[in-house]
């Protein structure tokens, strides 16, 4: 009976630890409540704590830093564009007290977040034209593919801004903060998580993609004919440039060398009237023994000096050297 | 029925054998629930009634038995990774990419220029700070996701579409490593981002012709050029090379002109020299000289006694020629 006894004390002991005790973990806080009613401070230290059996309950709050995934939502901005905003938030209950007296669970927090957010969301994009809540930096320039662009206007480059993204979301979220106070939530952040196009206006922006692109082809291949048809022009001026100035040169070289050859002649057969006459003579001789060929019937008679002899073998008294048909 | 119910109670109840099992039970169970094993690329937290006790490192490892100390096993040797816009199939880790419906979304940003792109990017991570990660915020890699998608829109959202596809890549992947680097330590979700890197980067499926277009415009100016370049080095060498000979032949011209001339007056002079020792019979000899090469090459000669020249008129030339002709 000894044992049973210390069996029955042993499950004693354990069920009123169990009853008696709860454990905070490092990720909650714990609100004790005795018939809904809070009682006491949120115990925030995790670890092993005591509690009155049966009348106080606890109830668990999250401690760490939560997120809030906003539903993507339709709007409009200053300028007319709708877009579908995707935002997101971090938040945490900083006073579990006041959280757990307004708003008891985190699925009415949500909801509550998911108002609040919203709205203002809404009313700061309605504020701002679309290139501000896209870009961030006001002084950032693009890099540009100079083939690419140059002379295409506004194509690659960045619309300019005065806000910018950051400054928006710094906005929603001043304002969200202050609204969210009241139910022991700290807002720690809220940035843009998505911007889209709505369906209208993406049809709209692929239009105006397309034509920017077709007119910067449009534009490489006029440059291709255009450069090919440099390069075709600079070949011919290149072909007549060569062919003009061999041309020249040819002529320069010739006329010099037939000048100087001219002047060397000149120079011998001139330099005495004796000189002069035997040039004639000799001249005169070869000029027959190169115009004259078979198709040349020649007439010649006994007188003239080659066939003088045929007739006799007197001395010639003059020897007539000039033969039939003489020269000048 | 008067008869007292004998309560048969066990032998071993008796004996005290129950508390000895109770005990073995106890034992085995808290034998079993007080060791672990820490993996080599991991490092165990250790929780003692929900609060935090200590880090431990690999190997095998006890622990207060029945629940009394909770040990959380994290990753934090191994690189992790998120993929955005696109999934690959098959990896171990569920949390890796999203669901196959918001994917589409996911990727399709809006860029600087107000154009649109389609950005695929994977983000590589590992669990930096154990305890941060457990106990600081709920939900580390969701969060880690939102972040990485609005790191990535502020970036390329201040980028034009050329530089998101194609010149600015890089840079990209550096200031949203930089920008998201800052964003995980000021949420303190206990990660360390090691690499962003872009995938595929697309214009939207209904530009992307109109893209390749100025990639074919682009190709087809190259090749114009090259052709034009390949019409003037086929021509224009050539012709140079032609207009050189020209002029070369032209000096050899002027060359064999000027010798000539030089040996024509050198062979005149030597000439003339001999001619004014003899003048007479120097004309005579070159004349007959000359003549003993001249006759033979005509055909027709007719020798005609002086007194007889009045004949020439009847002489029938035509016939000679026939004469000649038949030869």
């Amino acid at each position: 009976m000894k044992t049973q006894a210390l069996a029955a004390l042993i499950v004693l002991g354990a069920l009123s630890f169990y009853l008696c005790t709860y454990v905070v973990q490092e990720t909650d806080q714990v609100i004790l409540t005795q018939f809904g009613k809070p009682v006491g401070e949120p115990v925030t230290e995790a670890g092993l704590h005591f509690r009155l059996p049966f009348v106080q309950e606890v109830n668990r709050i999250e401690k760490r830093f939560l997120p809030w995934d906003g539903p993507p939502n339709e709007m409009s901005t200053k300028d007319k564009t709708y877009l579908i905003i995707d935002t997101y938030a971090r938040w945490r209950i900083s006073d579990a007290m006041q959280y757990f007296l307004r708003l008891r669970d985190e699925r009415s927090a949500l909801s509550r977040l998911d108002d609040i957010l919203g709205s203002e969301t809404r009313n700061a994009v309605a504020k701002h034209e679309l290139i501000e809540i896209v870009r961030t930096s006001k002084d950032r320039v693009a890099i540009t593919d100079k083939s690419l662009t140059e002379g295409m206007g506004n194509v690659g480059t960045l619309y300019p801004i005065r806000i910018g993204r950051e400054k928006v979301e710094e906005e929603i979220f001043r304002k969200a903060a202050a609204k969210l106070e009241g139910f022991g939530i700290e807002l720690l952040d809220l940035r843009f998580k998505r911007i889209n196009y709505n369906e209208t206006v993406r049809r709209r922006i692929y239009e105006r993609m397309v034509s920017e692109r077709q007119q910067i082809a449009a534009r490489f291949r006029s440059e291709g004919a255009g450069e090919a048809a440099k390069i075709i022009g600079r070949k011919e001026r290149d072909l007549q440039e060569i062919e003009s100035e061999s041309y020249k040169r040819v002529q320069e070289i010739q006329g010099q060398a037939d000048a100087k050859a001219s002047a060397i002649y000149a120079e011998a057969y001139d330099s005495s009237e004796e000189a002069a006459d035997f040039y004639r003579f000799i001249k005169t001789l070869e000029t027959y023994g190169n115009s004259l060929s078979k198709e040349v019937s020649l007439v010649l008679t006994t007188d003239s000096p080659v066939f003088r002899l045929f007739k006799s073998t007197q001395r010639a008294k003059e020897p007539d050297l000039t033969p039939v048909g003489g020269k000048d | 029925m008067n008869e007292p119910i004998e309560i048969q109670i066990p032998n071993f109840i008796r004996n005290g054998l129950i508390l000895w099992i109770v005990l073995a039970v106890l034992l085995v169970g808290g034998a079993i629930t007080s060791t672990y094993t820490v993996q080599a690329e991991s490092q165990g937290v250790v929780l003692r009634f929900g609060k935090y006790l200590k880090t431990v490192e690999p190997g095998l490892r006890f622990k207060a038995p029945f629940g009394i100390d909770k040990v959380f096993v994290l990753p934090v040797r191994r690189q992790l990774k998120q993929e955005f816009g696109f999934a690959t199939l098959g990896s171990s880790n569920a949390k890796q990419f999203s669901d196959g419906r918001i994917r589409d979304r996911e990727k399709s940003m809006v860029t600087g220029d107000l154009n649109a792109a389609e950005v695929e990017w994977i983000v590589q991570y590992r669990i930096s700070d154990p305890r941060l990660y457990l106990f600081n915020v709920l939900d580390p890699e969701g969060t880690l996701r939102y972040v990485s998608e609005s790191v990535m829109r502020t970036v390329v959202g201040d980028r034009t579409v050329d530089e998101v596809i194609t010149i600015g890549r890089q840079e990209i992947e550096e200031e949203a490593r930089d920008r998201l680097e800052n964003l995980v330590t000021k949420y303190e979700l206990g990660i360390g981002i090691d690499q962003i890197q872009l995938q595929n980067v697309n214009p939207p499926p209904p530009v992307q012709a109109s893209f390749n277009e100025v990639n074919q415009a682009q190709q087809e100016r190259e090749r114009m050029i090259n052709e034009a370049n390949g019409e003037y080095n086929k021509e224009v060498p050539r012709s140079r090379g032609v207009a050189d000979q020209k002029i070369q032949a032209a000096e050899g011209y002027a060359l064999k002109r000027v010798n000539e001339s030089l040996g024509d007056v050198a062979n005149f002079k030597a000439m003339l020299a001999e001619y004014r020792k003899a003048p007479e019979i120097t004309r005579t000899r070159l004349y007959l000289e000359s003549m003993r090469e001249v006759l033979p090459k005509i055909g027709n000669k007719i020798i005609l006694d002086e007194e007889a020249s009045q004949i020439l008129p009847l002489l029938q030339l035509n016939q000679m020629k026939l004469g000649e002709g038949s030869r």
